[in-house]
């Protein structure tokens, strides 16, 4: 990774420093998993509801049971990498890490490597939960499944970069920005319902959004219509200019915070 | 490897936030192997001058070169070969000290990473609390290891924010000592920010005194003694500080 001017021996030690407080956290590992497993526990009674009273969920048993898990993978992904940067805020250690060799940009990297073991350490858990509880296998997607992951994956890091350089310009005071966020998106992003169900008027912007075509390519496949290689290039093409747009802020902030003398006194 | 001749050069250098002007042109160098200080008052400008000499805070004007490069435009080159440590930033709290040690050892590159950590727990006597969490050491404790954390990548530079604060007197003199036996052994240049004027007058070769971001005076201590006709560099501190006239001048 040389070659872009990125250390992968600094991103290793910066991944080993989150490992480190997982490590002597277990807590903390729990929690990650927690919320996404009780999350798909209540969708699946409420799926397994609807699946003997509306003949659209009856049609795709596991359609909600899904997009909850998928759903999660966003919420994670965008988790993983805000609070991997809000941990270097809590415990004061930008100042060193500002004057050590880490360049931002291997900062970033490492945020995202974290986000992708958090996701997988919270997600994995309720996934495989719902195989004995609901005979429901998110597994039985395929190799879209592993599209539709990274996707929402890539529209959570975009997500967690633009509330880090939002907390790292605003201070600690926009820290639950990186919980909530998120869900702003939540009702365009027709995690349980098609987009056609929004007004007219708002369907653009729900396209607009990454998880849009996500969601819409999840039921395309559930309900047997195929996977839709459309809304999987249209996804990748707005990630990669959400999460390229993510980082441009991320590393702008962080510039402006050498400029403004924030790097040394930021903290509880 | 350590400089020789010049390892800091700082030209007419401002930094304004705002409309606040907190360092107001200054100028100096330090010479390689030396160990010089920065005085001022609260609000003088030192935290602002040394973290621009960090490379953590951009200058609005002039030009700084550190044990060679520019610090503006190529930091990058020169921070794996300095360090610093201040009782402001903090090490990660739930990380026991050894794993602190051990990431940075790793975001230096330090070789023998092991060893060395091994080494300086001996050296500073962390052996007691190396695997204990940071969060939980006593105020000396963390200090300590804070200057384990900065003598890592054995640094060509550094950079100390009052490095004794918080010590008590014998371990104070005890971490003067060790830097002045660093220096001694490996050549390095050290800068340091105190108020401490007995750490000053007893470890620099040079001070810069600074005063509402300009500096006002510099010299060897035992210069600015006896220029301002004082027995110790605390009284030439309030001096300055209190804008009393300069005793030579007022006796002519």
């Amino acid at each position: 990774m040389s070659a872009i001017g990125l250390s992968a021996r600094r991103i290793a030690a910066m991944c080993l420093r989150h490992l480190y407080i997982l490590k002597g956290s277990w807590p903390r590992v729990l929690e990650m998993a927690y919320w996404p497993a009780v999350n798909m526990v209540v969708w699946g009674f409420t799926s397994q509801f609807f699946a003997t009273n509306s003949s659209w969920v009856a049609k795709a048993a596991g359609v909600l049971i899904g997009a909850v898990i998928l759903w999660d993978v966003m919420f994670r992904g965008n988790l993983g990498v805000a609070l991997s940067f809000l941990e270097e805020m809590w415990s004061r250690n930008l100042g060193h890490l500002s004057v050590s060799p880490l360049r931002p940009g291997e900062l970033v990297t490492s945020m995202i490597c974290m986000s992708l073991i958090r996701t997988v350490i919270g997600v994995l858990p309720a996934a495989l939960l719902a195989i004995p509880l609901y005979h429901y296998s998110i597994f039985s997607l395929g190799l879209p499944l592993i599209a539709f992951w990274f996707n929402l994956m890539v529209s959570g890091w975009a997500i967690g970069l633009g509330v880090s350089a939002l907390v790292l310009r605003f201070g600690l005071g926009a820290e639950s920005l990186a919980w909530v966020l998120i869900f702003a998106i939540a009702p365009l992003a027709g995690i349980y319902y098609p987009i056609a169900t929004l007004p007219g008027w708002l369907q653009p912007v729900a396209w607009a959004l990454p998880p849009a075509h996500v969601f819409e390519g999840m039921r395309s496949l559930m309900l047997g219509h195929g996977f839709r290689p459309d809304l999987l290039a249209s996804a990748l093409a707005l990630n990669a200019l959400y999460l390229a747009l993510g980082v441009a802020l991320f590393l702008r902030v962080w510039q402006g915070a050498r400029i403004r003398g924030a790097l040394l006194n930021v903290g509880e | 490897m350590a400089e020789t001749g010049t390892a800091i050069t700082v030209q007419s250098v401002s930094k304004t936030f705002g409309s606040v002007l907190a360092v107001d042109d200054i100028s100096f160098s330090v010479a390689a192997g030396s160990t010089t200080a920065l005085l001022g008052g609260n609000g003088a400008g030192k935290t602002t001058t040394l973290s621009m000499l960090l490379g953590l805070l951009v200058p609005s004007s002039g030009a700084i070169t550190v044990l060679g490069e520019d610090m503006i435009r190529h930091r990058y080159r020169v921070l794996p070969r300095l360090n610093f440590s201040s009782p402001y930033v903090d090490l990660p709290h739930r990380l026991t000290v050894r794993q602190n040690l051990t990431v940075y050892g790793h975001l230096y590159g330090v070789a023998h990473l092991k060893a060395r950590i091994a080494d300086l727990a001996d050296e500073l006597d962390l052996g007691a609390f190396l695997d204990r969490a940071a969060g939980k050491l006593s105020a000396g404790q963390k200090t300590r290891v804070a200057l384990a954390k900065a003598l890592l990548n054995r640094p060509d530079l550094l950079l100390l924010d009052e490095p004794t604060a918080s010590l008590d007197p014998d371990t104070a003199d005890w971490v003067r000592g060790y830097f002045q036996a660093y220096r001694d052994r490996v050549g390095a240049t050290i800068v340091l920010a105190s108020h401490n004027m007995t750490e000053v007058e007893r470890m620099c070769d040079h001070v810069l005194i600074m005063k509402q971001g300009r500096i006002v005076d510099q010299g060897s201590p035992a210069a600015l003694i006896g220029r301002f006709g004082r027995a110790t560099m605390e009284e030439v501190f309030l001096d300055i500080a209190r804008d009393r006239p300069h005793p030579q001048q007022a006796a002519s």
